[in-house]
């Protein structure tokens, strides 16, 4: 019964904590904005929450290897939350690779998504004791 | 929880433009000065910022030091004043005014920046403390 219920709740959690996650990293960006020999920093959000929700969803069919040399036709653990350096539009002469307009797009973007991912959770949340109460 | 980070970082960066708007204040207070203490013209003061890691892959922004500005001061032909040099020269303070107007427009568009990041994060924290309400 509860593990259905984190089944439930499990995937906008998720989603939720990596939007924390990538607001934390474009502040760190914003902040270091001035900062010389800084690169700015960000990852694949849509990898992240592949990789965060996998374990919960039947693994894929495996392509079959017949040497050892083939590849497994997966990303290789642990590349879908790497953190990526960005490649900088405009580097600047102090080895800053801060576009701040992006970066703040990025977090606008970011908190949007995030407010929408706690609105989903809360709905499900609130169909859930609607259920529970009949 | 995360984004209580986000405090952190834009905290530290904050306070970091301050003390960059601190030292342009300084030098641009001291932009005509023709003396400071002991006699030596003003020189202009610069911060230098680094990045301190906060958390894992996240950095704030903290001042390693402030450095003086070596370039030679400003030397202005005027026998009459009473600082003058035996051939008949001021020397100044080395503050460029128009490079610490610009810096100071960074500074403070940074400073911003940083309060809007706290206050987005503010905002957020509080919405997810109602979830499920």
């Amino acid at each position: 019964m509860l593990d259905k219920l984190d089944g439930v709740l499990r995937f906008h959690g998720e989603a939720l904590k990596l939007r924390a996650r990538r607001q934390e990293l474009l502040a760190a960006n914003l902040a270091n904005a001035d900062t010389p020999h800084y690169k700015a920093v960000d990852f694949k959000f849509a990898d992240a929450l592949r990789m965060a929700t996998a374990d919960a969803r039947p693994a894929p069919a495996a392509l079959a290897r017949t040497h050892a040399a083939h590849a497994s036709g997966r990303a290789p653990a642990g590349s879908g939350t790497a953190v990526l350096y960005r490649t900088p539009s405009q580097p600047s002469v102090d080895g800053n690779t801060v576009d701040a307009d992006v970066e703040r797009a990025h977090f606008a973007d970011n908190t949007v998504r995030y407010e929408a991912a706690l609105r989903f959770l809360n709905h499900q949340l609130k169909m859930l004791l609607a259920a529970s109460q009949g | 929880m995360s984004m209580f980070k986000v405090f952190e970082i834009a905290g530290s960066a904050v306070s970091a433009q301050s003390q960059r708007l601190n030292t342009i204040a300084s030098n641009l207070a001291n932009a005509d000065s023709v003396a400071g203490p002991g006699g030596e013209p003003y020189r202009a003061r610069h911060v230098v910022f680094a990045a301190h890691a906060i958390g894992e892959a996240t950095a704030g922004v903290q001042v390693t030091g402030i450095v003086t500005d070596q370039t030679p001061g400003r030397r202005v032909h005027d026998p009459k004043h009473p600082m003058a040099d035996k051939d008949g020269y001021v020397t100044s303070s080395n503050v460029n005014v128009v490079e610490e107007m610009v810096n100071m427009i960074s500074a403070s568009r940074a400073y911003q920046t940083n309060v809007e990041l706290m206050n987005t994060a503010k905002a957020l924290l509080l919405k997810t403390l109602t979830l499920g309400s």
